[in-house]
């Protein structure tokens, strides 16, 4: 061993050179914003709730799910120029059971509409949904049919619309990333609880709206009913 | 029927009859004339129907049942069945049931024609005709519970559609498996990777043969039809085609409205937009084939990866093409009544050279699907000999495009009952006779590179067109009203095979009734014939063939 390279036993030094190149220089591929948030300590200090909802927005599962003309353009967007996994959100899974995420592309009706609650229902929670086209949002074009859902949110909630007819793939990868946002910044629920649930496992009274719903239902004989009319 | 290469002379074959000579062949079943604007009409009791089909199928040679339009008049029910030759479609005959207003019943033409059964169904379900003898009349687009026929006159939209839960139970909840047989029951979607959509098939199996396969349709059952009738011919219409066949097939929809409102209110086309229309729909078959492409190796191989990838970036190309042509990705709007919206998009030359770059580039990536997906031996393990269709059963079912063509019937309406720029233009009819799934890919992989053959004679045509003839549309009245009481019907090549359009006019400026013939609702019937008595992943491979849009089938 020469002189003039010594044994380095100034730890310390490693340490703060081994930021340094990564923070600048050569090391920039690994320079992420956890990375300053990291510095050189492997430590971070965060809610747990915070980090979670961080995993979750940048770490999604999609359903693989078409129905109309959108799923053209969603399938484009999965694919090769708008690749939607360059933003974590790009594999599309044929299970339910397997997706975090659900994207509705296209005209719902009647004969779908409890079809795809059931797809929804098979999901586990967490679970979003975003909406895309016109058609999730009130019917769209084809709204005055008389076999027409007028939006999806007549059957299952949606946490972020995307418009357009169909909407172009960079809109959906826009729609997309702003669901990763709000899941990530905590603004989109991540667990719905259902009235039969609130009465399974909790111990609470159940409370004037549940008691409300619940006397809506008729036991023996629960009714779908699509009330073309009355909708929006 | 001829199995050999395309020949021209094809319609010099095939005799014609005079409207007056099938009268008398048809004798005292007519009993009354109404003719159409595409062809002569005979009005027949409701009772005869078979017997007159079957008389001018197999006497007069109308061997092909390409529509059957229900409708209601204020005082009659009437079924019209839309005859054509497999041979020559410019020879064509209408035959008009009327049934009675208060009890519509008429003959069922299945045993003549089996395309007819589904089309009774659609008719039974929308309108309310009921057709004795037919084998099975269920609703086919709308659910089981609905209440009225929604097409029907004295329909009540406002009627809440109420379905009870037992109504809507899981098929699958109880326990399927008989005790006395081997056989079970498999729902495959309509929420399923492998449907291209939301189809349902209710499949039958013996281990793990099928014994049964019946497709469930409806479930993306839009009411097109119910929506052309509320829009205006002159611009409210054109939107809607696009969304009948979505894959990007748009402007080949659009020509089928185009060409039966442009021939009912008798409207000269331009030229030049003929051939702006010749090039973009060639360039939308191009785009549907390759997804057809995609979507059945992935069907086929699973192929996630590559084909499906390399054939998305072809269509990446193409919608780029469409796009600067018409200002859309997927929905164009680009065709109007008399013309096209606009002139091809400057700097011109920018276009051409950019089309023809895309021209020059598609022989080696056709060149490489047939050394990954046709040259493939697993894929060709999984698709020779499986699916089979025989010509005639497909002539039977009413099949078209590819579909017919992989069976080795020579039909296509671009060459057989020319429109457009086609007959000024050098390319050929594909036809494949080996009636299996790898023929019907292969009809569609050869018809890319004639479409290829169409778009570039188009551009040479286009480059050398002298700047003061550029006329993108003829001059046509703000308003249009065709005359009371008539009615057409005009098809052409979409994509998946004949799309056509039935409308009658009643003075107003909106059509009293719309038909539209989609070929995907009568390609999908013979799914059956080609399943049955497979194995479930060729049932799959079937239908991945058959190339199906539900946007279409449903309307």
């Amino acid at each position: 061993m020469s002189s003039d390279q010594p044994f380095i036993t100034d730890e310390s030094r490693v340490v703060t050179e081994t930021r340094d190149s990564r923070m600048t220089g050569q090391g920039d591929r690994f320079n992420s914003r956890l990375r300053e948030a990291f510095g050189s300590s492997p430590f971070i200090l965060t809610k747990f709730d915070k980090f979670l909802n961080w995993c979750r927005g940048s770490s999604m599962f999609m359903l693989q799910f078409g129905i109309a003309c959108c799923s053209i353009e969603m399938m484009h967007t999965y694919a090769v120029k708008h690749d939607l996994d360059r933003f974590g959100s790009g594999v599309p899974r044929a299970s339910p059971r397997q997706a975090d995420v659900m994207i509705v592309p296209g005209t719902i009706v009647s004969k779908f509409a409890p079809r795809m609650k059931r797809v929804y229902d098979q999901m586990p929670e967490p679970k979003f949904v975003v909406g895309m086209g016109s058609c999730t949002i009130s019917g769209g074009p084809f709204q005055e049919g008389y076999n027409v859902i007028k939006g999806a949110e007549e059957v299952i909630p949606i946490d972020i619309h995307v418009p357009g007819c169909p909407p172009r793939p960079e809109a959906l990868v826009y729609g997309v990333v702003k669901l990763q946002e709000r899941i990530a910044n905590g603004e989109a629920a991540p667990v719905t609880v259902k009235p039969y649930e609130l009465e399974e496992f909790s111990d609470l009274e159940k409370d004037e709206l549940v008691e409300t719903l619940a006397d809506q239902i008729d036991e023996d004989e629960l009714v779908m009913r699509y009330n073309f009319a009355d909708s929006p | 029927m001829s199995l050999e290469a395309p020949d021209t002379t094809e319609t010099d074959e095939v005799p014609e009859r005079t409207p007056d000579e099938l009268e008398a062949l048809l004798g005292d079943l007519v009993i009354d004339r109404d003719d159409h604007l595409n062809a002569p009409g005979f009005v027949i009791r409701p009772d005869a129907v078979q017997e007159t089909l079957s008389r001018l199928k197999s006497e007069a040679g109308y061997d092909h049942l390409s529509l059957v339009t229900a409708q209601e008049y204020e005082n009659r029910y009437e079924s019209i069945y839309h005859l054509k030759k497999f041979d020559d479609p410019t020879q064509e005959v209408s035959v008009v049931v009327p049934a009675d207003k208060d009890d519509p019943v008429s003959e069922s033409g299945d045993a003549v024609f089996r395309t007819a059964d589904w089309h009774e169904r659609e008719a039974y379900d929308l309108i309310g005709i009921e057709y004795d003898d037919h084998p099975d009349l269920r609703r086919i687009l709308l659910p089981e519970t609905w209440q009225g026929h929604p097409l029907s006159m004295d329909y009540d939209k406002d009627r809440p559609q109420i379905a009870t839960l037992p109504e809507h139970a899981n098929p699958l909840e109880d326990h399927h498996h008989d005790s006395e047989s081997d056989t079970m029951f498999l729902n495959i979607g309509p929420h399923h990777p492998a449907t291209h959509g939301v189809l349902h098939l209710k499949t039958i199996l013996d281990g793990e043969q099928v014994i049964d396969v019946e497709p469930d349709i409806g479930y993306l059952h839009r009411c097109e039809e119910q929506m052309a009738q509320s829009g205006t011919y002159r611009h409210q219409i054109m939107p809607y085609p696009d969304r009948w066949d979505y894959i990007s097939a748009g402007l080949l929809n659009e020509w089928a409205y185009a060409r039966a409102a442009e021939d009912l209110a008798d409207i000269e086309v331009p030229e030049y937009a003929q051939v702006i229309r010749t090039m973009g729909a060639e360039m939308c078959r191009i785009a549907a084939h390759m997804l057809a492409l995609a979507t059945f190796a992935l069907d086929v191989n699973g192929d996630f990866t590559a084909t499906f990838m390399y054939a998305i970036n072809d269509r990446e190309r193409v919608q780029d093409l469409l796009e600067d042509l018409t200002g859309q990705r997927l929905m164009f709007n680009y065709f109007r009544l008399g013309g096209v919206v606009w002139d091809l998009p400057e700097p011109r030359g920018e276009f051409f050279s950019k089309t023809r770059d895309f021209l020059d580039q598609l022989p080696g990536s056709v060149e490489e699907y047939h050394d990954l997906v046709t040259a493939n031996e697993i894929f060709q393990m999984r698709t020779i000999d499986t699916g089979i269709l025989p010509p005639e059963v497909a002539k039977n079912y009413g099949a078209t495009g590819p579909v017919a063509r992989g069976s080795g019937v020579d039909y296509d309406l671009r060459r057989d009952d020319p429109y457009g720029y086609y007959d000024e233009l050098e390319w050929d009819v594909v036809t494949e006779d080996g009636c299996d799934n790898y023929s019907r890919l292969l009809v569609r992989m050869r018809e890319v590179e004639e479409s290829a053959k169409i778009i570039e004679q188009c551009i040479d045509l286009l480059e050398d067109w002298p700047e003061e003839e550029r006329n993108i549309q003829a001059n046509v009245p703000r308003t249009l009203r065709p005359d009371d009481d008539t009615e057409i019907y005009r098809a052409v090549e979409a994509a998946k095979g004949e799309l056509g359009i039935y409308m009658r006019a009643d003075g107003t400026d909106k059509p009293a009734r719309f038909k539209i013939r989609s070929p995907c609702f009568s390609n999908l019937q013979t799914l059956p014939e080609m399943a049955n008595g497979e194995y479930i992943p060729d049932v799959i491979a079937a239908l991945g063939s058959l190339d199906i849009v539900l946007g279409e089938v449903d309307r």
